[in-house]
């Protein structure tokens, strides 16, 4: 079928339900999304969302802008992160009053508590600034911004997977898209299209990531030749469930929980001094790669305890209470008994597709993609720079969605329709030709599998030179094989086998570019740690890299870093 | 340890009834069953299908009934059914669309019925809106709602009569009906008071003993039920 909507929305997590809550009534908007609304991955952010609202204590949003720059150890452009922090106070102020309920403060205000990174005056200790609902902060706004929608009446296309991109010179003029439930390709024309597609941790084999976070619309946008961003910045969150990677909140540190390794001791003492535990995520993921590393593993294995036993029954249950259950569920534990066992987990991308500050798409020559718009984890702003700090993914969230709503619909009266190309959905019926009907013997399972480790191998907490070329020829080779993929159904309702190897080709093309950067950036800054090149070089990488297809292999350059007031210092905390 | 699976198969592209198809898989006793299902589709039989998305009951798709009982499979381990047979059927008073998929459409239109958004009077202020630590509590446990379908599903009433709301859209009603920055409180309990609605529910407590996120369901209708009888003075 041919669908026709001025804009659309892909992805219904918080950027794109922000974005589309935007769009004034009369508005012609359609959201798409490949699961259900409330299943969006954004309902899985536990811990909080940052505002400078000085509740608590005094704050400021001038602090928060200079955590947030030297969190992402200066990559962070850095009138990005002023717009995100000064932006922060009235944009948790418009989710309370859409109804996100928030805790309370014993005056009823909104509460707020610690998170790593997070300081009052410049560093100098943790402040309380992450607002908060227990820790399912991110469903409670997810399940407000959906609502929302709801209240505008915006049409929403459930089970409906982004499959192509379709461009006509420099614009994307529409969508080829998917529909599971019926296995029928349909075709979306538009005038604007936002892509809010999120995240592809599902590279790796250990994530708190979703299995819908496969990084389609990062690819795909790759794929129609915009180049990718600071892919090479990958967030380990310290503190995953062990074996299984499920998100333990950054919040279970910031309402006072501990981290001891094997010999019982508080380490991140020896590794950030002032602020221990609440270090940013970078520094206490590497710190316990290092402990596990030196044999001061809990038990000598891969993994340290994360003490909650000192909190209370109380406060874990007002406070921290979806943890609670997923460690008494998943690994039979009492956390106010016994201490948990963490490893750090993928957890987010701070690469993606370049936008500016309204979430206008950037092509290679730095120029603004005519009614192409990106926001959310799938898109690099930059405002997290070299490593994200926690609880500003929400707020990047409902920040930019709400900007590049304001600019699409600003944008709309000078965007024309333009007639799409003849058959523009005849690639992607090819490629679901070729694995419906194809002669080799690969599995996608197989494939994904040994993806996963590769990348978990060569392209984790620590890297180097030897480790990240070996991974990049197996990467190579696994695009190779991808064509071998022969897949078992192939009927046409819900065919999640089918869904599954599409969605494997975005994966593997986006490993290949993370490696790509990965290698190329021969410094150690944020989340990128090349054990080869351990210091960070401002002389010759304070620069954003840009990866673009190729045939047949990627080209790399760069683009400066906007230093606005803060110049580059030291990272101590 | 080998783990013996039955499961509900059907397309309606393909079959003319449903039918269970056996399989078998190694698994650990702590491993989910969705990490079965998994290993399942992908070693041995493709055409499998069934929803799933975060893996640790917070999206709430992968809602299923496993040996007669409503669960998410991502939070129900192996070791749970030692020595058991594991039979996995799709939600029962949702249509079957394929295998273990079920259509929504009608769970979610009853959820939009009961408009699941505030509606404040007053234009608000500059600042949040103040309410209390203890007003903003009452909300606690209803807001743990994931919309899965498993409280709907197990509920013998909604198995009886179709017109009934159905716990999670009371659930969803209790949201608004109980938070004191919401201004049309005694229209939105005019609304579920009616028969299909809060009074549909006798006390099974069905929907509480399934609930993934352990959200008393039953005493939150049963609340909405008194709050009824003392604005209509019934």
């Amino acid at each position: 079928m041919e669908f026709k909507h001025d804009v659309v929305i892909v992805g219904t997590g918080l950027a794109g339900l922000r974005a589309a809550v935007e769009m004034p009534e009369g508005t012609d908007v359609a959201l798409i999304s490949k699961v259900y609304p409330t299943r969006s991955h954004s309902g899985a952010a536990q811990g909080g969302i940052a505002a400078a609202l000085g509740n608590e204590e005094p704050d400021h949003p001038e602090w928060h802008m200079v955590d947030t720059i030297k969190g992402g150890d200066f990559l962070t452009d850095q009138d990005a992160a002023e717009v995100l922090a000064g932006d922060a106070p009235r944009a948790i102020f418009e989710l309370e009053h859409m109804g996100v309920p928030f805790n309370r403060t014993p005056g009823g205000t909104i509460a707020q508590r610690a998170f790593g990174g997070h300081t009052r005056e410049f560093g100098k200790a943790p402040v309380k600034r992450a607002c908060h609902a227990s820790d399912r902060t991110g469903r409670v706004i997810l399940d407000t911004l959906y609502g929302q929608a709801l209240r505008k009446g915006i049409k929403s296309y459930d089970e409906f997977q982004l499959l192509d991109l379709i461009r006509q010179g420099n614009r994307v003029v529409g969508l080829v898209v998917y529909e599971l439930a019926t296995g029928e390709i349909h075709l979306f024309q538009s005038r604007v299209v936002l892509l809010a597609t999120g995240g592809f941790g599902k590279v790796f084999k250990t994530t708190s990531n979703c299995f819908a976070n496969t990084g389609d619309g990062v690819y795909l946008a790759y794929k129609a030749g915009i180049p990718l961003q600071d892919m090479e910045f990958v967030q380990f969150h310290p503190t995953g469930i062990y074996g299984l990677g499920v998100l333990i909140t950054e919040a279970a540190r910031g309402e006072g929980g501990v981290l001891r390794n094997g010999d019982g001791e508080r380490f991140m003492e020896r590794y950030a001094p002032t602020l221990k535990d609440l270090a940013p995520r970078d520094m206490v993921s590497r710190a316990i790669a290092q402990e596990i590393r030196e044999g001061r593993g809990v038990a000598h294995k891969d993994f340290v305890h994360l003490d909650l036993t000192h909190l209370g029954k109380e406060r874990l249950k007002e406070k921290l209470s979806d943890i609670s259950s997923f460690v008494r569920i998943y690994l039979g534990i009492d956390p106010s008994r016994e201490p948990i066992p963490v490893q750090p987990t993928c957890h987010y991308m701070m690469g993606g597709i370049p936008t500016n500050l309204d979430g206008q798409v950037l092509d290679k020559d730095d120029q603004i993609m005519q009614g192409l718009f990106a926001a959310g984890e799938c898109a690099c702003v930059s405002v997290h720079g070299a490593n994200r700090l926690g609880c500003n993914s929400l707020l990047d969230l409902v920040v930019f969605g709400r900007r590049a709503g304001k600019k699409m619909v600003e944008n709309l009266p000078e965007i024309s329709w333009t007639a799409l190309p003849d058959r523009p959905e005849q690639g992607v019926l090819g490629a679901i030709d070729g694995l419906k009907k194809g002669k080799g013997r690969e599995k996608t399972w197989q494939i994904r599998k040994e993806m996963q480790e590769t990348m978990t191998e060569s392209c984790s907490i620590f890297r180097h030179r030897e480790g990240l070329t070996r991974g990049l020829a197996k990467i190579r080779e696994l695009l190779e094989r991808y064509e071998g993929i022969q897949i078992r159904d192939h009927g046409q309702r819900f065919n999640t086998d089918l869904l599954e190897a599409l969605e494997l080709a975005s994966l593997l093309h986006l490993a290949h570019v993370s490696l790509v950067s990965s290698l190329n950036r021969e410094e150690s800054r944020g989340a990128h740690f090349r054990e080869d090149y351990p210091e960070r070089d401002d002389r010759n990488w304070l620069k954003h890299t840009l990866v673009e297809k190729g045939d047949p292999t990627p080209r790399v350059f760069y683009k400066p870093v906007r230093i606005t007031r803060f110049e580059p210092k030291p990272r101590t905390y | 340890m080998e783990k013996q699976f039955k499961i509900f198969r059907f397309d309606p592209e393909k079959d003319s009834r449903a039918r269970y198809q056996q399989y078998k898989v190694f698994a650990e006793p702590t491993e989910r069953i969705l990490d079965c299902l998994n290993r399942i589709k992908w070693d041995q039989d493709g055409t499998l299908a069934y929803r799933m998305s975060c893996g640790h009951g917070v999206c709430g798709s992968d809602a299923m009934r496993i040996n007669g009982r409503c669960a998410l499979a991502c939070q129900k381990l192996v070791k749970e059914y030692e020595g058991k047979e594991v039979v996995l059927e799709p939600l029962p008073s949702f249509p079957v669309l394929k295998d273990l998929i079920v259509d929504m459409e009608r769970f979610f239109a009853r959820v939009r019925l009961v408009r699941p958004y505030l509606i404040a009077a007053s234009e608000p202020p500059e600042r949040e809106r103040v309410q209390t630590p203890e007003d903003s509590r009452k909300l606690d446990e209803v807001i743990r709602c994931i919309l899965c379908g498993c409280c709907t599903a197990a509920c013998p009433v909604t198995a009886q009569n179709e017109a009934f709301l159905g716990p999670a859209t009371l659930v969803w009603a209790f949201r608004t009906i109980f938070d004191t920055r919401d201004d049309r409180h005694t229209e939105r309990l005019g609304q579920v008071d009616r028969p299909d609605g809060a009074w549909g529910c006798v006390n099974h407590f069905e929907c509480t003993r399934v609930c993934p996120k352990e959200i008393p369901v039953t005493k939150s209708i049963n609340a909405i039920k008194r709050e009824i009888e003392k604005v209509f003075e019934k």
